[in-house]
Order: structure tokens, then C-alpha cells, then sequence
């Protein structure tokens, strides 16, 4: 007896099982074969997630050989010295290690409390006919290209903060004690703060896109039983939404974090390319990935382009430290809650 | 003869990677070599540590590189290398009233604007050479390349030939580590932060100063004698320099004597291995730079580069016969005259 054409394994395991015209033998022969397709499904999903990990660490091994040249030369003091000299092949890499910190700082600063805000007022707040058109605003932003962020940003962007934004920082700090440090010198307009809020905008709309998913899959019953209780909309968002929701906002600003960490285009653009540590953040500086993009085309030597991958290494352990330091968080949170 | 119909039957496309200043003429002869020949050239443009590296690797047929390699480094990698086009880079700045070629500034002058100690406009030491022109008491903003290139090469190269302090703290490279200032990509990056940051001075290549209309200095050059940045100017400086007797041609057109001479020229190169891997392909890209020379000068001149003097061009091709060899020790390609 031929089995029926197009069946499924499945249909045919059943029908066996029900009917029963089929002996014992046949019923475990269509087991094996189950077992057998998941078996190898299983082996697929594993390999593909396997690959992963192969490609990661040889990708750290490749930047680790790479590296090796500038790491075992300058050692560890390569990590604090300031000194970026191609011509002398001096290299150390501080300077594009704080322009990194200082802008992505800047950027999570602005983006998160705001990002969250859209997103807090596009589930609760807003009215249905503006959801959309801000919906599509915000994954507008994510969709263009950094360079287009770095165009703009030199002619459109920093003409504006020299001639408005940075004259009135120096003016308004420049007898505070301390700030004064930080909105030091003449407005270039463009420098670390121009960068840094440059790339708010650019992460943005992950904090916001990420966010705003997660706070409508809070359950309405929750909320509404806040409501019940009589509290206003701040305490259920406050007090409801972000607590059930913290994971998944956390998660959207890493990914936020991590775009600020790598950005590369637009940063080059506006950062003013310093090899230099100020304390003043209108002034000039660099970053570690605008350092690259910069300078490896024309890297002749090999010290020189060593460095620049020991860089490279150096924002990959960046990176890793801050995804490691976020699941840390999470951990925290989550036994404290119990 | 027959062996050479055969070769060029098929259209032959040439490989080359290396310098970006370059990229404009080498893209237009190319062009116009396909047009006639059949043969294409693929150039890409990926900066000139990017063309020496390739060439060394023998993954292109030639490398660019706007900065020459010494004669040491040549033979180490068993390289040959010779000059195509020659270009200037002037400085460019944004004083309010102040018009293109007014400014006079000279070498020592230039190197302590750029390393900080002459830090405004009306500083004595621009004044004495601006007797006419009125300058403001403004800080000067210095503004540099922030990307390695051929251009910055040339720049320092020039500002250490004329200030020892130059040279014992900054160095001539394609980069380096500047005392003062902001970084700028490309020279677009730096024209455009130059027009719009008053007080501001930078450096550009002329062809990209003279099509945007930017606002040049004018240079005292060893000899003493002002001089205007343009194709006169720097075909004097290329005039009096000692091309053969420099290894690979290599010569750095920075500060070369002449009443007329600009200061900041340069040559852009080609790098070639001496024993050719692919004698095919190192023969067509010969034929390319031969014909380039032959008929290409008024192609340069249309985008601001100057041609080789005719000297230097009979010189170049005499070297290919003597160092560019099959593996049997032939040279690859025979003079055309």
C-alpha cells in the first residue's frame, strides 16, 4: 500500500496510530523519520549559531595578529598616551579613546530621555491620526545614510551651532567655575558637542522605534487597573509601563550605544579630527573608528597601520565591556525583582 | 608584430590603485586611451599608502603615490618609479575684504601660523609683508586635513624645508601630528571650513583652489621674490629641479630655486616592479602612460595639472627600457623613437 501522495509525515503518523490497519513496525519506522528531520533541523540551527562565534573570534584573532606589532612596541602605555605622530611612528591611542566616550555620552544623554518621551507619547498620549505620520518620521531617520548625516551636518549643522548654539554656551558659562572648562574656547562649530548631537539624532530612533514596541505590548489590563486606582497618566507610565517594560528599553539603548560607539561617516565629518584630549567640548577632538577611516588609506608603514588596527581592537573591547556591563545591569535588576 | 596585433585584438583592461590627486586626469586619459586603443584602464582611487601597499602585494599592474619612494625602498621591493603630472598646493583664507592673491606670506611665517605662535592677523610678523592690506586683529583658525594624503605630504614637506622648528616638532609625512587646529576630510572638507570660519587659513591643491574660487596667498619663494600660484609658477619650480639624478625621479618640488618658482609643487608617481609578473599587462599600462605623455598634455592643462617638461618625459621613457625587464631580461617595452 502506497502512502497518500502529498501527506505529511505527520497526517500519515496519525493515521496509522487511529486507524490502526498498519502494524507496530511501520509506526516506529515513521518515529525514526520524525526524529530523524529534527534531528537534522537541530544540527542546522546549531551550526548557523555556531558560525557566529567562529566568525567573532576570528575576527578577534585577526585584530589581535594585526595589532600585535604597534601593542608589543608601545605596550601598555599606548592606551594613555596622547601622542599621534605618523612621522616619528609614535602612536598612542587616548585621544580617539575619550572623543569616542565624551560623544557617545553626549549622544545617550540626549537621545534617551527623549527617545523615550516619543515613544511615551506615541502609545499613551497621542492622538490615532499623529501616530502614524511620527511613527514613519522616526524610522525615516534611522533609514538615511550616515554620510547624508555628515553632509549635513558640516554645511547645515555646525554653521548654525557656530553662529547660535556655541557663541551663546560661551557666553552664558563662561564665569561658572568648572563649566566654564567644558564650553571653553572659540566656537568652530564643529567639535565634540557637534558630533555628539549629531549622533543623538542618529540613535534615535532606535531608543524610540525599540521603546515604543515594547510599551504597547504592556498588557491594557495593568494600566487600567492603575487607572482604576485612581492614578494619573505619569504614575502608569512611571510606575507600570517602564518598570514591565525595562528590559526591552535597555536592550534599545545599547543597540542606541552601540551605533554611537562605531559611528563612523558622519562623526568624521563634523569631530574637527584632533589627536587631542580637551576638557571643553566644543572643542575639536576624534574618534576611534573617524581616526581609521581617516588615516588607513594612507598608512604606509607598518607601525602605522598596526595602530590603527590595535584601535580597532581597542573599540571591540569597548564595545564588549558596555554589552557586558548592560547584561550585568539586567542580571541586577532582574534578582532584585525576584 | 604579430604577437603585438594579437595583444591588442583583445581589449585589455590595466589595473592601478593609489592617489587620489591624480584620479581626475588619470580618469579622462583613460577614457580617451579606450576610445582609441580599446584598452581600458581600472583605477582606483584608494589614497597612496592604499597604491603602495597593492603594488608591493602585485595585486595591480601599477601603484600611484604622491609622495615618491627613496631610491632605498625602491630597490628593496624591487620597484621602478617615474612621474606623471606635476600640481600645486596654495594656502587659503577667509579675511573679511580681503581678496585672492592680496596676502603675501612667506615660508617661516606659514610654519608658525600653523604651529600656534603666530596666533592672529595683524601679528607683526604678517604685517611687515602686508604693508597695503589692511588685516584684522582676529585669531587665526588653522584648519588641516584630517584623511593622510599626497597634499599634506607636500605641505609639511615644503613648511620643513623652510622652518627648523617645523621640522624638529612636526615633520613632513601625509600625516602628521599638527600642533593647532581643526581637521578637515578631503580637500573639499577643508575649503569648506575655510569659507566658513572667519580668520581661518588652510591648504588646498590649486586646481581645487582655482575652480571653487577660493581665496589664495600669495608666497615668497627662496629666492625672495613674490610669486602667484599658477601653471608658470609651478613649470618653473619643475624647471629647475635635478630630475635625473634623483632615484625614481623622485623628486619633491618644494622650495626649488627660481625668481619665478613656486614653492609648493609636486609630482604625482607611478610605481612599477622591475621584473614584471604579467609582462602583458605591465606592457599595456607602458603603452598607456607612453601615449599619456604623447598626446594627454592638453587633457592636464583643461584640469589645472601641468604636464612633465618634454626632458624629463624622454628621460622616464629611457629608464623603462633599462629597468623595466620580462623574466627572460628583455626590456618590455621597445622606444617608440
Amino acid at each position: 500500500m502506497e502512502p497518500a501522495g502529498r501527506r505529511t509525515v505527520a497526517d500519515l503518523a496519525l493515521q496509522t496510530d487511529a486507524i490502526g490497519t498498519r502494524p507496530a513496525a511501520d509506526r516506529s519506522r515513521v518515529l525514526a523519520k520524525l526524529k530523524f528531520s529534527d534531528l537534522a533541523f537541530h544540527g542546522l540551527t546549531r551550526a548557523a549559531a555556531i558560525l557566529v562565534l567562529l566568525l567573532l573570534s576570528g575576527v578577534i584573532i585577526s585584530l589581535i595578529i594585526g595589532s600585535w606589532p604597534a601593542l608589543s612596541k608601545f605596550g601598555p602605555g599606548f592606551l594613555v598616551s596622547e601622542r599621534w605622530n605618523p612621522v616619528t611612528e609614535n602612536f598612542g591611542a587616548l585621544a580617539p579613546i575619550y572623543g569616542t566616550l565624551v560623544t557617545s555620552f553626549i549622544a545617550m544623554l540626549i537621545a534617551v530621555p527623549v527617545g523615550l518621551m516619543i515613544a511615551m507619547f506615541l502609545t499613551e498620549l497621542c492622538p490615532q491620526f499623529l501616530r502614524r505620520p511620527i511613527g514613519i518620521a522616526i524610522e525615516l531617520l534611522a533609514g538615511i545614510p550616515s554620510i547624508i548625516y555628515g553632509i549635513w551636518g558640516l554645511f547645515v549643522f555646525a554653521p548654525f551651532l557656530q553662529d547660535s548654539l556655541q557663541p551663546f554656551l560661551i557666553s552664558v558659562f563662561g564665569n561658572v567655575p568648572v563649566l566654564s572648562a567644558l564650553f571653553e574656547g572659540p566656537p568652530y562649530g564643529i567639535g565634540m558637542l557637534t558630533a555628539g548631537l549629531i549622533l543623538a539624532i542618529m540613535v534615535l530612533p532606535f531608543v524610540t522605534s525599540i521603546s515604543r514596541d515594547v510599551f504597547s505590548a504592556v498588557p491594557p489590563v495593568l494600566k487600567e487597573a492603575a487607572y482604576g486606582l485612581g492614578c494619573t497618566t505619569w504614575e502608569v507610565a512611571r510606575h507600570v509601563v517602564l518598570p514591565y517594560t525595562r528590559v526591552g528599553v535597555i536592550g534599545g539603548i545599547m543597540l542606541g550605544l552601540g551605533r554611537a560607539l562605531g559611528e563612523t561617516m558622519a562623526v568624521t565629518f563634523v569631530i574637527g579630527n584632533a589627536h587631542k584630549v580637551s576638557a571643553s567640548i566644543i572643542a575639536p577632538g576624534t574618534t576611534i573608528s573617524a581616526t581609521i577611516a581617516n588615516e588607513f588609506t594612507e598608512a604606509v608603514g607598518d607601525i602605522y597601520t598596526s595602530s590603527l588596527i590595535a584601535l580597532g581592537l581597542i573599540l571591540f573591547v569597548i564595545t564588549f565591556i558596555v554589552l557586558s556591563f548592560a547584561r550585568y545591569l539586567l542580571l541586577r535588576i532582574e534578582r532584585r525583582i525576584g | 608584430m604579430a604577437a603585438m596585433s594579437v595583444v591588442s585584438a583583445y581589449a585589455v583592461d590595466i589595473s592601478g590603485a593609489g592617489a587620489t590627486f591624480p584620479y581626475p586626469i588619470y580618469a579622462k586619459w583613460a577614457d580617451a586611451y579606450k576610445k582609441e586603443s580599446g584598452n581600458g584602464l581600472n583605477y582606483q582611487s584608494i589614497g597612496s599608502g592604499g597604491g603602495i601597499k597593492q603594488i608591493t602585494a602585485k595585486t595591480v599592474t601599477f601603484g600611484a603615490s604622491d609622495m615618491p619612494l627613496s631610491g632605498e625602498q625602491l630597490n628593496k621591493d624591487g620597484l621602478t618609479q617615474f612621474p606623471t603630472v606635476m600640481g600645486g598646493v596654495v594656502p587659503v583664507i577667509n579675511i573679511e575684504g580681503v581678496k585672492p592673491d592680496e596676502v603675501v606670506l612667506d615660508g617661516a611665517t606659514l610654519a608658525n601660523i600653523f604651529l600656534g605662535t603666530v596666533k592672529t592677523w595683524d601679528d607683526p610678523a604678517i604685517k611687515k609683508l602686508n604693508a597695503n592690506v589692511k588685516l584684522p586683529s582676529q585669531p587665526i583658525v588653522v584648519v588641516h586635513r584630517s584623511d593622510g594624503s599626497g597634499t599634506t605630504f607636500l605641505y609639511t614637506d615644503y613648511l620643513s624645508k623652510v622652518s627648523a622648528d617645523w621640522k624638529s616638532k612636526v615633520g613632513a609625512n601625509t600625516a602628521v601630528e599638527w600642533p593647532v587646529g581643526i581637521g578637515a576630510k578631503g580637500n573639499e572638507g577643508v575649503a569648506n571650513n575655510v569659507s566658513q570660519t572667519k580668520g581661518s587659513i588652510g591648504y588646498v591643491e590649486y586646481a581645487y583652489a582655482k575652480q571653487n574660487k577660493l581665496t589664495n596667498t600669495k608666497l615668497v619663494n627662496k629666492d625672495g621674490k613674490t610669486v602667484t600660484p599658477t601653471a608658470k609658477s609651478f613649470m618653473a619650480a619643475a624647471a629647475n629641479a635635478n630630475w635625473e639624478a634623483t632615484p625614481g625621479f623622485g623628486v619633491v618640488l618644494t622650495d626649488e630655486p627660481g625668481a619665478d618658482s613656486w614653492p609648493l609643487a609636486g609630482a604625482t608617481f607611478i610605481l612599477m616592479h622591475k621584473q614584471a609578473q604579467d609582462a602583458a599587462a605591465s606592457k599595456e599600462a607602458l603603452k598607456f602612460f607612453d601615449w599619456a605623455y604623447g598626446k594627454g598634455d592638453k587633457m592636464a592643462e583643461d584640469l589645472d595639472y601641468v604636464p612633465m617638461p618634454d626632458k624629463v618625459v624622454d628621460a622616464i621613457k629611457r629608464s623603462w627600457a633599462k629597468e623595466i625587464k620580462d623574466k627572460d631580461g628583455k626590456p618590455i617595452l621597445a622606444l617608440s623613437n
